[in-house]
């Protein structure tokens, strides 16, 4: 492995920490932005994400391989697309009415469809969505250990979709490339691996079965 | 010497008869009461209610159900466990807990927070996706009341108050008031801004993952130039008198009530190998014999550095016989064998 990418993470809530610390023990350079200014975020980088720098949203992706998005999705509609032009996107964040309320434009496509679409200058890869951030980072685990769990990857790039199956792999997930991001709504809340962690066998029986029902 | 304290919480989970029959809401709701006036005997320190709205947790008024509780006991503190603060009037709030503050005697307190649930929202006209906005602009404004003078506040969610005395007034010092927070850093960082103790509702996953909120916490007290505040621990569980016999009362149960919920809510169900590790020393579910339970208490104490935890007991369809030696279990084993772990020499703390 050459120089390894360096991550911004987009989001200091609940779920960009995970990431941002998953990423950090594999070896990622990570930077973490919030909606503002970075000093806000100082505290929680340095006890909740230590090893990461706060900046400002626009430097951390400027500086970065690789966005995640880990925003509340109704935040996203507030990004503007320039700010992630060329560059290749994790998307983490869920179109989940039940917990989140409803939102007009996540109603009739997949989210990260919509998430393609507004981004269109940018690689959009779904992963990292669909294992809750309870878990996600105790079940991680090295390659090769027994009972490793799986987490799944898709997008229409598929040098994109390669390259977020490496980092997946590396911070502790057997990936399962699940196809494009059409086929991605298997990982959608309401989906038949969303909120469940299993293993790569399981995984692919479940999505299999899923995949059925939704497309 | 640092002070424990010890609460059980519920969320009016609906009860079942010995048959498996659900009983009324009212019945219930009686038993909820019964159950808090046990606590008090059986010597837990606080009894709390989270705010439900659903068939299977029918508590939309913990605060009238504390109230009777409050009538027959002494000692026993008495709070929400949460306020869903973001569909409420923080005005209200604050009166429906300065009432019981009076009629218990100065026993109240107050959780804000959100919960897992959301049923609030439609039910009172809101849209979740202001829920950011809500909380913040409503905790900052609960902030103010606590204060217990005239308040004068201006937002987005609620009339104006100019100068406006809030009645009735708190007889021996301010409500102890805390924000629940489920996992985001951000939420810690208000409730120090806001001058709250911090509740962390610890639900799944590891619970030592949280120490680095604890400390968060401390200091952004510091930061924000206020005292050091409390850290509660909240976490579902249920005790019986073997590990064995726990989780064969809790385990179908809990996986009725996930299975009734994860349709709509659109994850997945638990396993019994998941329960097994919820269960475990490294999960979050408190569920097994009294020693059982108290050591993986007494162990995340330690790892959060705070000083009090909150049962979250029962689940639908358990009985009120269950419950009820859950209760007794917890006050009189669980409880003195946790202090007991918490005060042995070598276990770091001061």
């Amino acid at each position: 492995m050459g120089k390894p990418s360096r991550l911004a993470v987009l989001g200091a809530g609940h779920v960009g920490p995970v990431i941002a610390r998953l990423a950090i023990k594999a070896g990622y350079p990570v930077t973490i932005a919030a909606s503002g200014d970075p000093e806000d975020i100082a505290l929680v980088t340095e006890l909740v994400i230590p090893g990461a720098q706060a900046r400002w949203a626009g430097d951390a992706v400027a500086d970065a391989d690789i966005v995640v998005l880990a925003i509340p999705l109704h935040r996203f509609l507030d990004v503007g697309p320039a700010l992630l032009d060329g560059k290749l996107v994790i998307d983490a964040m869920n179109y989940w009415p039940a917990s989140d309320g409803a939102l007009e434009a996540f109603e009739d496509d997949g989210s990260s469809e919509v998430v393609a679409r507004r981004l269109s200058g940018s690689a959009v890869v779904k992963a990292l969505n669909h294992i809750g951030y309870h878990e996600l980072e105790d079940q991680a685990r090295p390659a090769g250990t027994p009972g490793r769990k799986a987490a799944g990857v898709a997008g229409d790039d598929p040098a994109a979709v390669a390259s977020i199956a490496g980092l997946v792999d590396r911070i502790g997930y057997d990936p399962v490339r699940v196809g494009i991001l059409r086929a991605g709504r298997v990982l959608q809340p309401g989906g038949p691996v969303f909120g469940a962690v299993l293993t790569l066998p399981e995984f692919q029986r479940a999505v299999r079965e899923g995949a059925r029902s939704l497309t | 010497m640092t002070t424990y304290t010890f609460g059980l919480d519920t969320f009016g989970d609906r009860n079942s008869d010995a048959d498996g029959k659900p009983l009324s809401h009212a019945q219930t709701i009686r038993n909820v009461a019964e159950e808090g006036v046990f606590a008090e005997q059986a010597g837990v320190d606080f009894f709390g209610i989270g705010e439900h709205h659903t068939e299977y947790f029918p508590m939309p008024a913990g605060d009238v159900v504390l109230a009777a509780i409050a009538a027959r006991t002494e000692r026993i503190r008495l709070g929400s466990a949460v306020t869903v603060l973001s569909s409420d009037d923080p005005v209200r709030v604050f009166q429906r807990y300065s009432t019981l503050n009076a009629i218990s005697g100065g026993r109240a307190e107050v959780i804000l927070g959100r919960g897992s649930s959301i049923e609030s929202f439609p039910l009172f006209g809101y849209d979740l996706a202001d829920y950011e906005e809500l909380f913040e602009e409503k905790a900052a404004l609960f902030a103010e009341l606590l204060k217990d003078g005239p308040v004068t506040w201006r937002g987005k969610t609620r009339a104006p108050l100019l100068n406006q005395d809030v009645v009735p007034h708190t007889e021996s010092g301010p409500l102890p008031a805390w924000i629940g927070v489920g996992g985001n850093p951000q939420s810690v960082i208000r409730a120090a801004r806001l001058g709250f103790s911090l509740a962390l509702a610890i639900i799944g996953g590891r619970p030592a993952r949280f120490a680095a909120y604890s400390q968060l916490f401390q200091r952004a007290l510091e930061k924000f130039g206020r005292p050091p505040l409390p850290v509660l621990v909240h976490s579902p569980g249920h005790v019986a008198a073997t590990d064995e016999q726990a989780k064969a009362e809790f385990w179908p149960r809990w996986r009725e009530i996930i299975a009734l919920i994860a349709p709509e809510r659109g994850f997945a169900l638990p396993t019994e190998e998941s329960f097994d590790w919820d269960t475990g020393p490294d999960g979050s579910l408190y569920v097994g014999s009294p020693e059982t339970v108290a050591q993986k208490i007494a162990t995340n104490l330690r790892a959060l550095t705070a000083t009090r935890f909150d049962l979250k007991y029962g689940m639908p369809g358990l009985t009120h016989d269950q419950l009820m030696t859950n209760i007794e279990l917890y006050g009189r084993q669980v409880v003195p064998r946790v202090r007991e772990l918490l005060s042995s020499p070598g276990n770091g703390r001061s």
